[in-house]
């Protein structure tokens, strides 16, 4: 494993000097250009921080010191208020980064179906550990949260492409294809994994044409409108046929499948709370969300 | 079987070019959009009260209200922002609508930007989602080359822009006043309510945050009628719903049904548990935020009155099945990981005690904890309770207290054992006695 970089107990980020080494003057005037048009899509330019950040890993393969400076200067911010920033967000890096991020989703039902097993074994196959790239610069490892997969767990993101349903071996087979240099596709996502500054790239928002690659939707996805079909079960009124005017009535598609109707109580506990003008105090009914 | 499910935003995601405008078309797309802008937009503010969509981000707020409560226009911008964050643990429905249908969303947020009178929405997507991003980028590409997004939307004079929004890693930017300042660029902390975002939200302008399921719900009540949705669900939980499965069944994924439907029905859809030999023991009904059930639960109608009514909340109707197999004790310490590693740190009571829940339910799920530290966990839940700034803290108790209420034997047979008396391979996905051949 490798440390390149360095971050202090607290997480401080201390900007190794050669980060700082100043653009080429090619590169910058291509990054201003690129810059200039992630601002345009917002009313006000800070708002293009954190595709900014994104941007600088798509040329420098993490947030390096340079590039901090860059977002500063051009959003005439103080290079403390750009770390800031940098140093909240998971997806920005503080050491270079490897060509493929695998992360390994360890949340509880995840972990549950087996992502432990599945961290525990690629762990030890590649020697490192959280946020710890291999020695030829193409994996780093990751525990991740949540991907929002869970009918696919245990899940696996490679530079944030989803690998469903995965296994030790699977995985293993994965992470040695990308140190392979091989094409690698994801279970729902492009055709190939793109590396982590491709990817970066995107996320700042400039597409890769890759949109219609991949499918619409995977197996779990679809389980509910399967059985829908088994059954001949469709929303009332809501057949195909462009229902004209809207204001038609409910109408189920026959007596057997109306659609449910439970009777519910009138507690309240769980009422929003998020009403103009109450009082700040968070209350413990508050609804807790995603 | 009482309830059957009704596939709305679900019904062509098995379309080979689902996520194209050609395909949302063929299957009505643009046609509420059409209907809308012949309206007043009061009107459809109303539609939109009528119908009782209610939150599909986790709290619930009825949606035409929240609409309503914006100040009247003043001259100045108004924003619509929709939240599609989705990071809470088991929740995972957002993600495929975008991946299936992002047009569904690209025509509720031309809808409802219209209602509100809004000429700058903003979709605010988690970054750990590539392809989705790839995808919406697409579809407002798509939709502005038809004439359904830019100047002069179908010749109405309504002009709208529409900024795709990457995040970067952070499951307290899905709450709506961090993700607001995420958005303007900054780290992603809540904000002190009121002001409300209705109020005062991006740029401290009035603004609207909705969740994507809310949003992409517009189009189908615009087209079909108010009446339509609320004959759907229950009385005051109207509509339907996307229903997120996953775990110890077989057949873990996406079910969209009335709200009001109860996990023994989806269950029994979903092909029941994934070895009929091992009970159902544990189920989070709308999320890692939202206190576990029990078999005891089977049967609550999934609404949010109902729910809440049997010590709940609906939460995002992320389902997250459990079967005997399952370490409580391992579940909740994970899920107390996960808040302590998210916390923003704004406040004391979450900051400070997710870091001491975390150490405490390390050492109880080890075996090497006392019998008091019960007592300690519960404790410092009661004084991060209604106390914490944002409801991010408050969601941290949740599995913890629901789990010491539900099952504090199997805590203390940690300690008198001294350790985790479960087989953690028998939960797996891929342990080979647990999978019928
Ligand atoms: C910690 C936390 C995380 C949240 N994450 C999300 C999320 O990812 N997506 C979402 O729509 N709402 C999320 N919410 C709820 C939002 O604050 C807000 O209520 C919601 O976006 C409003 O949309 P709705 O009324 O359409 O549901 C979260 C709330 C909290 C406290
Ligand atoms: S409750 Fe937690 S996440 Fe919310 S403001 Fe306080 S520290 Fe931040």
């Amino acid at each position: 494993m490798v440390h390149i970089g360095e971050q202090t107990e607290s997480g401080h980020l201390h900007v190794a000097p050669e980060s700082k080494e100043p653009y080429a003057a090619d590169v910058l005037e291509r990054l201003r250009a690129e810059a200039a048009v992630v601002m345009a899509r917002y009313p006000q330019p800070r708002s293009a921080l954190l595709p900014l950040l994104h941007l600088v890993q798509s040329e420098d393969g993490y947030v390096t010191g340079r590039g901090i400076e860059l977002c500063a200067e051009l959003l005439d911010l103080t290079r403390a208020e750009v770390s800031g920033v940098a140093t909240f967000y998971t997806q920005y890096k503080r050491h270079p980064n490897g060509e493929y991020t695998v992360g390994v989703c360890t949340n509880t039902l995840c972990a549950i179906m087996g992502g432990d097993q599945i961290w525990e074994r690629v762990s030890e196959h590649l020697g490192v550990g959280h946020d710890e790239t291999t020695p030829d610069g193409k994996v780093t490892l990751e525990r991740i949260e949540c991907n929002a997969a869970c009918d696919y767990a245990p899940v696996v993101m490679a530079n944030w492409e989803f690998f469903d349903n995965q296994t030790p071996e699977s995985t293993t087979q994965l992470v040695d294809d990308l140190r392979a240099g091989k094409a690698v596709r994801p279970t729902r996502g492009a055709d190939r994994v793109c590396t982590f500054k491709e990817v970066s790239r995107v996320l700042a928002g400039f597409p890769d044409g890759r949109a219609d690659e991949g499918p619409g939707a995977g197996p779990a996805s679809l389980a509910g409108l399967e059985v829908a079909h088994e059954h001949g079960w469709t929303a009332p009124g809501g057949d195909g046929a462009a229902d004209d005017q809207g204001d038609h009535q409910p109408e189920a598609t026959s007596d057997t499948l109306a659609p449910g109707r439970h009777s519910s109580s009138n507690d309240e506990a769980n009422a929003p709370d998020e009403v103009p003008g109450d009082a700040a105090a968070p209350g413990p009914a508050k609804g807790a969300g995603e | 079987m009482s309830t059957t499910l009704t596939p709305i935003l679900t019904k062509f995601w098995d379309d080979p070019q689902s996520w194209s405008l050609q395909t949302y078309e063929q299957n009505e797309g643009y046609q509420a959009l059409r209907k809308a802008l012949a309206m007043a937009p009061a009107d459809l503010v109303q539609m939109t009260k009528d119908s009782g969509l209610r939150g599909r981000g986790g709290a619930g707020f009825p949606t035409g209200m929240k609409w309503g409560f914006l100040p009247p226009p003043d001259g100045g911008p108004r924003y619509l922002v929709v939240n599609a964050d989705e990071s809470e643990p088991g929740t995972c429905k957002d993600i495929p609508l975008m991946m299936a249908v992002p047009q569904f969303l690209i025509e509720g947020v031309a809808i409802t930007s219209f209602a509100i009178g809004c000429n700058h929405a903003f979709i605010y997507l988690r970054g750990e989602v590539v392809h989705v991003y790839r995808r919406l980028l697409r579809a407002v590409e798509e939709a502005y080359a038809a004439g359904y997004l830019g100047k002069d939307i179908l010749g109405s004079g309504f002009d709208l822009e529409v900024t795709v929004h990457a995040g970067a890693g952070a499951y307290i930017c899905g709450e709506e006043t961090a993700l607001l300042d995420s958005l303007e660029g900054r780290r992603g902390q809540p904000r002190l309510k009121p002001p409300f975002p209705a109020v005062a939200g991006l740029y401290a302008r009035p603004t609207v945050v909705n969740n994507v399921e809310s949003i992409a719900s517009v189009p189908p009540i615009l087209l079909h009628g108010a009446d339509w949705f609320s004959g759907m669900g229950t009385e005051k939980s109207t509509g339907f719903g996307i229903f997120s499965l996953s775990g110890h069944i077989k057949r873990p994924g996406q079910y969209e049904a009335p709200l009001g439907i109860t996990l023994r029905e989806l269950l029994d859809m979903a092909g029941g548990m994934r070895d009929p030999n091992k009970k159902l023991k544990f189920w989070t009904p709308g999320g890692s935020s939202t206190p576990i059930f029990t078999d005891e639960h089977l049967d609550v109608p999934l609404d949010f009155e109902s729910v809440a009514a049997a010590g709940s909340m609906l939460g995002t109707r992320a389902l997250q099945v459990f079967d005997e197999t399952t370490c409580v004790v391992r579940a909740v310490e994970r899920w107390t990981d996960f808040y302590a590693h998210e916390s923003c740190g704004k406040c004391t009571p979450c900051r400070e005690g997710t870091y001491w829940l975390k150490q405490i339910l390390d050492r109880l799920e080890k075996g090497e904890g006392e019998e008091e530290d019960l007592e300690k966990l519960l404790d410092i839940c009661d004084n991060i309770l209604g106390r914490a700034f944002c409801a991010l803290g408050d969601g941290a108790t949740s599995p913890i207290t629901s789990s010491i209420q539900y099952f504090r034997e199997e805590y203390i047979a940690h300690l008198a054992g001294g350790g985790c008396p479960f087989d953690r391979d028998a939960s797996s996905l891929f342990a080979k006695d647990n999978v019928p051949a």
